[in-house]
């Protein structure tokens, strides 16, 4: 053994014994971080946030084409008015062609700042318009394909030698999203100070059952589980306040402790949160403004309490397909086609609208009604896995799909 | 006299942390299957892979009438005497014996309340349900802009003892206005503390739809308790597994219940071609995996759809009969997709049954595994392709060893799966005879076998109820910590249903909600559940979480 190979080795020993003091919860949160930032091929990791919009968001009242006449025609109760028509709640232009929805006005500055970019009439290939399919298909990464186990985000972990930090992938909520499920350790959370067993003493116990237990299968889960609760405590020890007041509800909370988890430095790389409630198919107008008022504002609070450290950042947002190009006879929309996402972050080229707009004409429609997609959704998550992540490896993240890149990071 | 729960924990547990466990063999090589148990052990071994976990007593119990004689029973569930708590404890969930038709009436999603008040549909008979689907109808039409009823403040105040004797206080129909505008807080204590009638009514009011779910999980796992026919429960368990269907993928919310009732349980132990055209002919199935929209290319542009669905065809062949190397081609799954053009349903989103539409039918020949099936056999073509598929050694092999899997170890004994499947194809697919293979097979009862599978977290969550005899009152708030240990009772979206290896269930992700599960049982935290004297440690153990 050469002198080399022992110093790893007695490095390898020492981590060890630090992780055992980390796994009965006795290091302090500098010591937890330094173990797993050790492990590092660089000292600053990039982060990918996801956020899915379950219902299928009207992205044509989102990010509004008010430059289209078409769109005026097929939603003559619900559209947003075009920007300086002196309507109050227009929409907020963003490049004389698109504008955002007037409840987005919180997120108009970060695109100006050229830190966010939308990606217009994107969204999956896969014409089904179940909820419930395109969902998975988008989470499976795998439109088309039922038979998919795991998700595009579990994959999209980059394989890393050593010992990978037990919250490297975190989604907030009570159980795994399809996104996240698969191989790779991940964690759900609802809250981070929640992250443990309900009863200390009795969570002592556990440990040691777990942590000590015969099968190594046993085992593994439960030193996995374990050094996460003693990270999300250690956290959960410090004095924290966040840096940006986020609004009520599901979505700023999620961000909220996303954004603290990140701060934190115990190594996520990949996060996941979802909000619900986007099926407008009656009433829209008013049910998509508040709905929309609480996104931006979460999205905008989440940047701000970030601040520098945005640097390293994605956000992208997805839903699983969008609406019909006219509204229904209930001053709403129904299934539709293609959608919008949202790319935020220090590293994004934005200020502009990517995507090549199909039009809204009739024979421009896709299968006569929906917006046509111009843009894979996997081309976007491509991108940012392989650009932001660095991940080397798409074609296992994506399997039968070569994305094509628009230059977005 | 309520048996000792400390003593139940002791068999079900106990026996766990024996130097036995040391046998197992954690390193990935051959387990020990010609290694047989003692005669304890073998008891322990039927209760635990049989049903959802022992009750105290129930070893004693198969003592007493002998393992050969309990199995035997089990085999042949009709013969059992249902537990007449378990009725008792069903009889609220109406929902479960009302074909889907009445059900949508009934407890009807939004949709269908439009169509009420439209008069497309009549409103059900019952006055009462009636009045709060007629306020759920206006509650609709202004949706989130009605302003709460003045008396609904005047609850939010106070503990909820208060609160319900505010509510019955108020004269009917103020109830069912302030009902239907309860903020869901307030509807959450309400809930805890209202007697069942007036809980029902609360339900109704708050989304009548969502009862229907709720139904259904809560007789899942009340039936998973308290029934006495445990290894029928089991196999309804598996079988709708194997035949996974999602809830709530649009009008499978109310087809799910009658699948489940009419199509799986009565064939859990009968003839395998036979449950497969139940679930082939089911609405649920042909809504789910889409075949209800399939169509020849032609008939496609009639009907808006978008021609040949080969969603179904695929499942059928990869995951119901023949297995991912069961030796199909990409060509068998469109020919079989061809042939099953035509299996819709009559209206899905008002709960109707299976019709064969033979517009939507591709009428030409198809090949099938080499099999030719003749042009213009109409609604026959589908019915070849399942007496070919429930005929094929494949199917034979694929069913022995997801069967094997499930009741003996994650990697079965070639040999085992080989006996099954023998059976299989002797007795043209007959369940019970393949069950009864397996459960007279040294395999079984084997060191090998012997606590090698882990539990789903419903099997954690019945076998932890039952294991401290503890009484459930409402079963829902059990429904959430089955979910939240991973597993949210008919909402796999994915047809493969959930797995029942060891690596599913073993992860971080469920793990802490395992033991924390363990801590609020024996804690008394889990409303609806009484438990008294349960260890926390004992449930949440390792040990617990394997059988």
């Amino acid at each position: 053994m050469n002198t080399k190979e022992r110093g790893s080795q007695r490095r390898v020993f020492l981590r060890d014994s630090a992780l055992a003091m980390v796994g009965m919860g006795a290091a302090p949160l500098w010591l937890t971080r330094a173990l797993y930032a050790a492990d590092a091929p660089s000292p600053r990791k990039k982060i990918l946030v996801a956020i899915f919009q379950r219902g299928a968001a009207d992205g044509l009242n989102i990010v509004v084409p008010h430059g289209e006449k078409a769109y005026y025609d097929l939603r003559p109760t619900i559209a947003i008015s075009r920007p300086a028509s002196g309507v109050p709640d227009a929409a907020i232009d963003l490049d004389g062609f698109f504008g955002l929805h007037p409840s987005l006005a919180p997120l108009k500055p970060l695109f100006d700042r050229k830190l966010m970019a939308i990606v217009d009439a994107a969204g999956s290939p896969d014409p089904t318009r179940s909820h419930f399919d395109a969902q998975d298909y988008m989470e499976s990464g795998t439109p088309g394909v039922k038979a998919t186990g795991d998700g595009w985000m579990n994959r999209a972990l980059p394989q890393e030698p050593g010992r990978p930090s037990p919250v490297r992938a975190v989604a907030v909520g009570a159980t795994l999203p399809r996104s996240m499920a698969g191989r790779n350790p991940a964690v759900a959370l609802e809250t981070i100070g929640g992250f443990q067993v309900l009863d200390a003493k009795a969570g002592q116990a556990f440990q040691q059952m777990y942590t000590e237990a015969a099968d190594p299968l046993v085992r593994a889960a439960g030193r996995e589980t374990f050094e996460a609760v003693a990270m999300l405590q250690s956290i959960q020890k410090q004095p924290y306040t966040p840096a940006a007041d986020y609004p009520p509800g599901r979505l700023g909370n999620s961000l909220k402790q996303i954004a603290q988890l990140i701060k934190a430095r115990v190594g996520v790389e990949l996060a996941f949160a979802d909000v619900g409630g986007w099926d407008h198919h009656v009433n829209e107008a008013g049910q998509l403004a508040a709905l929309l008022r609480e996104y931006g504002q979460a999205l905008a609070a989440f940047w701000q309490d970030m601040g520098d450290l945005m640097a390293d950042v994605v956000v992208v947002t997805m839903s699983e397909f969008g609406r019909t190009a006219r509204e229904n006879g209930d001053r709403g929309t129904d299934h539709g086609h293609a959608n919008c996402m949202f790319v935020m972050g220090g590293g994004v080229r934005g200020g502009k609208v990517y995507g090549r707009w199909p039009g809204l004409a009739k024979e421009q429609l896709y299968e006569g009604r929906d917006l046509a997609l111009t843009t894979d959704f996997r081309d976007v998550l491509g991108e940012l896995v392989s650009r932001h992540l660095g991940n080397p490896s798409l074609a296992g993240v994506f399997p039968g799909h070569a994305p094509r890149f628009l230059g977005v990071v | 006299m309520r048996p000792n729960a400390v003593l139940a924990l002791g068999f079900a547990v106990g026996l766990a942390a024996l130097p036995a466990r040391a046998a197992r063999n954690d390193h990935g090589g051959a387990r020990p299957f010609s290694q047989p148990l003692s005669k304890d052990e073998k008891i322990e071994q039927a209760v635990n892979r049989l049903t959802f976990g022992p009750r105290a007593g129930d070893a004693a119990l198969v003592r007493a009438v002998g393992l050969k004689k309990w199995l035997d029973m089990q085999l042949h569930p009709a013969r059992i005497a249902e537990n007449p708590a378990l009725a008792e404890k069903l009889r609220a969930l109406d929902t479960l014996t009302m074909p889907a038709e009445e059900m949508v009436r009934d407890y009807p999603p939004p949709q269908i309340i439009r169509q009420m008040v439209a008069g497309d549909i009549p409103f059900p008979a019952d006055p009462e349900r009636q009045r709060v689907i007629r306020m759920l109808a206006e509650r609709l039409d202004t949706k989130k802009g009605a302003p709460e009823p003045a008396e609904a403040p005047t609850l939010e105040g106070g503990t909820p003892q208060l609160r319900l004797a505010a509510f019955e206080a108020l004269p009917i129909e103020k109830q069912d206005e302030v009902m239907v505008a309860l903020p869901a807080g307030v509807r959450q204590g309400l809930l805890q503390v209202a007697p069942p009638e007036l809980r029902r009514k609360i339900e109704l009011a708050a989304g009548p739809q969502q009862l229907v779910a709720r139904d259904l999980a809560e007789a899942k796992l009340l039936r998973a308790i308290y029934s006495n026919r445990q290894l029928e429960e089991v196999l309804a368990d598996f079988w709708f597994n194997h035949f996974n269907v999602y809830l709530d993928k649009g009008a499978d919310h109310y087809l799910v219940t009658s699948y489940e009732r009419d199509a799986i349980r009565p064939r859990v132990l009968g003839r395998f071609r036979d449950l497969l055209e139940a679930t082939a002919k089911s609405p649920a199935m042909l809504f789910y995996l889409d075949n209800w929209e399939s169509a020849r290319p032609s008939a496609a542009r009639a009907r808006a759809g978008r021609g040949l669905n080969e969603n179904y065809g695929r499942e059928l062949l990869e995951l119901h009969t023949l297995g991912v190397d069961g030796g199909y081609t990409q060509k068998d799954v469109t020919e079989v997709a061809r042939c099953f053009t035509g299996w819709t349903i009559d209206r899905p989103q008002r709960g109707g049954g299976f019709v064969f539409n033979k517009k939507l039918h591709d009428d030409g020949e198809k090949v099938v595994l080499g099999v030719r099936i003749r042009a213009g056999g109409g609604i026959e073509d589908g019915e070849k392709v399942l007496d070919i598929l429930a005929r094929h050694p494949s199917t034979a092999r694929f069913i022995s060893l997801k069967l094997a899997q499930r009741f003996v170890a994650d990697d079965p004994p070639a040999s085992l799966v080989d006996r099954m499947a023998r059976t299989f194809v002797r007795t043209d697919g007959d369940l019970r005879a393949v069950m009864k293979t397996m459960l007279g097979s040294r395999e079984f009862w084997s060191r090998g076998a012997w606590r090698s599978k882990t539990k789903s977290p419903l099997e954690v969550v019945a076998s932890a109820v039952r294991a401290v005899n503890g009484d459930v009152d409402t079963a829902t708030a059990l429904v959430n910590q089955v979910a939240q240990l991973g597993e949210p009772l008919y909402r796999k979206s994915e047809p493969t249903g959930y797995s029942n290896a060891r690596e599913a269930w073993l992860s971080s992700a469920g793990l802490l909600a395992r033991m924390n599960f363990a801590v609020r049982l024996a804690s008394n935290r889990i409303p609806g559940v009484k438990v008294s004297g349960a260890d926390a440690l004992a449930l949440g153990a390792p040990a617990f979480q394997e059988h």
